[in-house]
């Protein structure tokens, strides 16, 4: 099958490759780029697992073809540490307050909160259980999750005692 | 215990040992997307697999024609059951003694069996040629329902077996029978039934559901022709045991082949049977020379690989005017597919079933269990408990309920005054078991005192008179339930699996410089094992967890064992752990000795050293001992610092717990909210308070999904009606409430450190609890029992069903 041209802004960093167009976004993501953090649970856009930031939306990567993100900026959990390689503060909250169990849902589920909180940086517990029901995780049952959310809005708001 | 001075106990806090929350070691690689599972493992050359698989449930397989999908770009091979019968492996055994087709040879038998393996460079290419391949198919009669499947005129599912009146579990008496298991004293339970003040009846139905870890199932086989050597990194629950029985189908020689288990992204008893995929991604490499990756869709998960329950149980239960149970007589038809597939140990058919009797001192009891063929997928595994536990405990807890209902008694009280009492442990149950400790009432006063029952029970009964005076459509339920689990298998004399014994393994290396290594048979799926069995070590050699490091999975390098599931890993892993660390402090004893000029006899322990009676101040530190066991040249001992121990548990271990749930019914749209839900579990010895409840929450909403939605249902051709996750039941964050958690502590008398595992009580004693809970909402108005999955449908039918709408 003829490749299309691809360009895009991953993690910050420009991409280019060939692809077939009927490539799934997730599949380019892990296959020909190796970012391999966001999993595929599904393939029905039901469970999150692949969720990715797509010019400041949540998308999941697994029904979206790569050619409907051409030119986009793409960030992935592992876009999400800091400049210095140490975890980012969604990240180091999940690793507090057990927010992961297997951590297969763990980059999806980070991924996404990362937008919810910029959309949202101070979420009620009702907002972020609503807010992340786009997310299916097997483990956790979703109480330390919240609880991770909730501490990382803190946290990101400068509330560190609340945190605590 | 003695009391630890504040020095001991600074210490051992720096240890975080046992009882400590310490953070857990695997979670900065998975938080920022650098977990290594199946699907993430790109190898040089790799090739993808991808099924042709069968949309009938019963049909003859006339021809298939892959002459267009071999000639697509890209296709590299395709197979079928006749490209593996001069193999031998167009069928496999299966865990239960039976066997299963690897790829339809001849017929098919469930909607989604696998029919041909196609190989390709690319997983989209592998894709496309399964598109290409046409299977000429005959349908043949159709049977979902068991009851159905063993009348006298059923269709022949199962050609093979054929006059064979004999099964791997005794005679089979039908062509679609399997077995029959049978526990207790029949004619003892009849006569109590027979006599009884009171006997309650009814047909409890466990319905078919799916553990739907997120990860699906798959491998990545890699045959290397020149070294003669297979390596498989899958998402195996059980890796040694997949070796083992690659090795007997294959004839290649078991240490020719390497099973290595990443990271897996949840089990929940999926990842422990053999799949036909499998053994066609090794067939694939073998014949291809290249290594073949296959990981299934959704779709082939939800519809192929392992279900759980299914199991149609019939109840009696007899008891005094005044509540006290006299027997019990159960009898199951137990609906296990196409294939026995069932993941138990050899000798139990049915799995730990006969746990039955539940937390009641029952002083007579009966039980048969009937396996039955059906259309449907093969499977049977342990969704999140220990083998058929989480169905024994949901029948006796219903059980329970309706002869409450019967007596017109409180089914609290009638639990309390059967429960078996603490002064009777190790208490000899009447279908075999032997509970090893238990502190039930205590337990049960501290849930019913912490939800305030008589508070819940008086608001019920305002709520009830609201109803009726047509001020509120909502009804309230209180579900109660009191579980014993049976976990941690098991002793070699009585457990293995295809003759494998079911214990398990720690081999432990201590550094020069006071770090360690610690490898186990088990494997962690999310469970936390890095962190946890090195928390035991801790505890025991007096070297921090911090500085152990725990790996499983890779079965050239792990001892041997039995995996991870059935809650067996803490239970017999765990105690493998601190029985190889004993041995590790015992050879320090004696270099701790040495160095300090004394006997053996004159040094004691001390949280991280040893020091001589008396004399606190002369001390060696493990972290001493481990440089001097490889520089010094000691008298009569070896140099170094390793153990390893084998652990055969010599009993089961019996975590129980006491769960209430409170759930609002909207009587017109069947709708129910839980209000509360408070779990109180007793795993014995905890080892991690953060992870303990973190197992419970994950638990419980398993245990809510399947409870309240979550299930495989067929319609009467054995098409699959619940394959996607639109319509099969997965609660989100939405859904699910919040939980609140408690313990007490009863250790186990026979583990080394009295753990008793966790993993799957909050799934075994959590759907009993929320079923309880739907049904407790209709009791005012003369409903009994009501089947799961309890999905607003199905509530709606239960209130319309008494008239409740007018």
């Amino acid at each position: 099958m003829a490749k299309t041209h691809i360009k895009m802004t991953v993690n910050g960093q420009p991409v280019e490759a060939l692809a077939e167009p009927r490539t799934l976004l997730i599949h380019f993501l892990r296959e020909e780029l190796g970012i391999t953090g966001p999993h595929i649970g599904c393939e029905t856009s039901h469970c999150g697992a692949c969720t990715v930031d797509l010019d400041g939306r949540s998308v999941k990567s697994c029904t979206l073809f790569v050619g409907q993100a051409q030119g986009a900026q793409i960030t992935t959990v592992e876009g999400l540490v800091n400049p210095d390689g140490s975890l980012g503060v969604l990240q180091e909250m999940f690793r507090e307050h057990h927010g992961l169990q297997c951590g297969f849902c763990t980059p999806g589920m980070i991924t996404r909160a990362h937008r919810l909180l910029q959309e949202n940086p101070a979420p009620s517990e009702e907002d972020v259980r609503f807010g992340m029901s786009g997310n299916l995780c097997r483990c956790t049952g979703y109480q330390n999750i919240v609880k991770a959310i909730m501490a990382a809005a803190a946290v990101l708001r400068g509330e560190k005692e609340a945190a605590e | 215990m003695n009391e630890m001075t504040p020095n001991q106990s600074e210490r051992a806090e720096k240890l975080k040992g046992l009882g400590s929350s310490r953070k857990r070691v695997e979670d900065v690689r998975f938080t920022q997307g650098k977990g290594n599972y199946v699907d993430d493992i790109k190898l040089p050359g790799m090739l993808f697999g991808d099924f042709v698989r069968s949309p009938y449930a019963h049909a003859r397989v006339v021809s298939i024609d892959a002459d267009a999908a071999k000639a697509l770009p890209g296709v590299v091979a395709v197979l079928t059951a006749a490209d593996l019968a001069p193999l031998g492996l167009h069928w496999m055994p299966t865990l239960a003694g039976d066997k299963q087709m690897v790829l339809a040879d001849g017929k098919v038998l469930f909607q989604g069996q696998e029919v041909a393996f196609v190989v390709a460079t690319d997983r989209y290419a592998a894709a496309d040629a399964v598109e290409l391949i046409e299977v000429e198919y005959e349908e043949l009669p159709v049977v979902t329902d068991p009851f159905k499947a063993l009348e006298p005129g059923a269709p022949v599912l199962r050609e093979d077996l054929a006059g064979k009146t004999e099964g791997a579990h005794g005679p089979r008496r039908h062509h679609n029978h399997i077995f029959t298991w049978e526990q207790g004293d029949k004619d003892a339970t009849e006569q109590v039934l027979s006599g009884a003040d009171v006997v309650a009846e009814e047909m409890i139905y466990y319905h078919r559901t799916h553990p739907c870890p997120l990860e699906t199932c798959g491998c990545v086989a890699s045959m290397d022709k020149v070294a003669g050597k297979l390596t498989v990194w899958g998402t195996f629950q059980a890796p040694h045991a997949v070796r083992t029985v690659a090795s007997l189908i294959s004839g290649i020689a078991e240490h020719n082949i390497r099973i290595i288990s990443p990271d897996i992204g949840g089990g929940f008893g999926n990842k422990v049977g053999v799949y036909p995929g499998y053994i066609c991604s090794i067939v694939a490499s073998i014949v291809t020379g290249k290594p073949v990756k296959w990981v299934e869709d959704r779709m082939e998960n939800l519809m192929a690989t392992a279900f759980a329950r299914d199991y149609w149980m019939k109840g009696r239960i007899a008891a005094t005017k005044d509540g006290k149970i006299t027997g019990l007589w159960c009898h199951v038809t137990a609906d296990h597919g196409g294939f026995d597939a069932c993941a138990d140990p050899t000798k139990f058919p049915a799995g730990f079933f006969n746990i039955c009797t539940g937390s009641y001192d029952i002083p007579v009891a009966y039980l048969a269990v009937d396996g039955v063929y059906t259309n449907k997928a093969p499977g049977g595994v342990a969704y999140r408990c220990s083998f058929r536990v989480t169905e024994a405990a949901y029948f006796i807890e219903r059980m329970i309920e309706v002869l409450a209902i019967k007596l017109g008694m409180d089914a609290a009280e009638l639990r309390r005054v059967n429960f078996i009492r603490k002064d009777q442990f190790p208490y000899h149950s009447a279908l075999g078991w032997e509970y090893d400790s238990g502190d039930y009432h205590t337990a049960w006063d501290k849930a019913l005192a912490a939800v305030g029952y008589e508070d819940l029970r008086a608001e019920q009964a305002d709520r009830i008179e609201a109803f009726r005076r047509g001020e509120t459509r909502k009804l309230m339920g209180i579900g109660l339930t009191f579980f014993t689990e049976i976990v941690g298998a098991g002793p070699v004399k009585n457990c293995d699996i295809l003759g494998l014994g079911m214990f398990d393994s720690c081999e432990i290396r201590i550094h020069p410089t006071g770090s360690a290594i610690a490898r186990l048979g088990t494997i962690s799926q999310g469970q936390g094992h890095a962190t946890t069995f090195a928390q035991i070590l801790a505890s025991e050699i007096g070297l921090p967890a911090d500085d152990i490091t725990i790996e499983e999975g890779d079965t050239d390098t792990a001892p041997y064992g039995l995996g991870t599931y059935g809650s067996r890993s803490t239970p017999v892993a765990g105690a493998a752990t601190a029985m190889a660390g004993r041995k590790i402090r015992a050879k320090a004893q004696m270099i701790a000795a040495y160095l300090l000029e004394v006997h053996d006899d004159d040094v004691e322990w001390d949280v991280d050293r040893f020091v001589v009676k008396g004399a606190p101040e002369r001390f060696k530190t493990m972290k001493e001992i481990a440089f001097a066991a490889y520089n010094q040249a000691i008298p009569g001992l070896e140099p170094g610092l390793e153990a390893v121990s084998y652990y055969d548990p010599p009993n089961m271990t019996y975590p129980f717990g006491a769960y209430v749930c409170v759930v609002d019914v909207d009587v017109d749209t069947g709708v129910t909210d839980i209000r509360r839900f408070y779990a109180l579990d007793d795993c014995g010895t905890r080892i991690n308070p953060m992870i303990i409840e973190g197992q419970v929450h994950g638990g419980l909403t398993e245990a809510l999904a399947i409870a309240m939605g979550q299930e495989i249902a067929y319609d009467e051709m054995g098409n699959v009606k619940t394959g996607t996750l639109m319509d099969f039941f997965v609660p989100t964050a939405w859904e699910t409430p919040h939980y609140e958690t408690d313990w007490t502590t009863t250790p186990s008398p026979h583990h080394p450190i009295g753990a008793k595992g966790v993993g799957e009580s909050p799934n075994v004693g959590g759907v009993p609890c929320f079923s309880n809970a739907v049904n407790d909402a209709f009791r005012a108005f003369g409903h009994v029992h009501a089947h799961m999955p309890h999905d607003h449908w199905r509530v709606w039918k239960i209130a319309h069903d008494l008239g409740l709408h007018g």
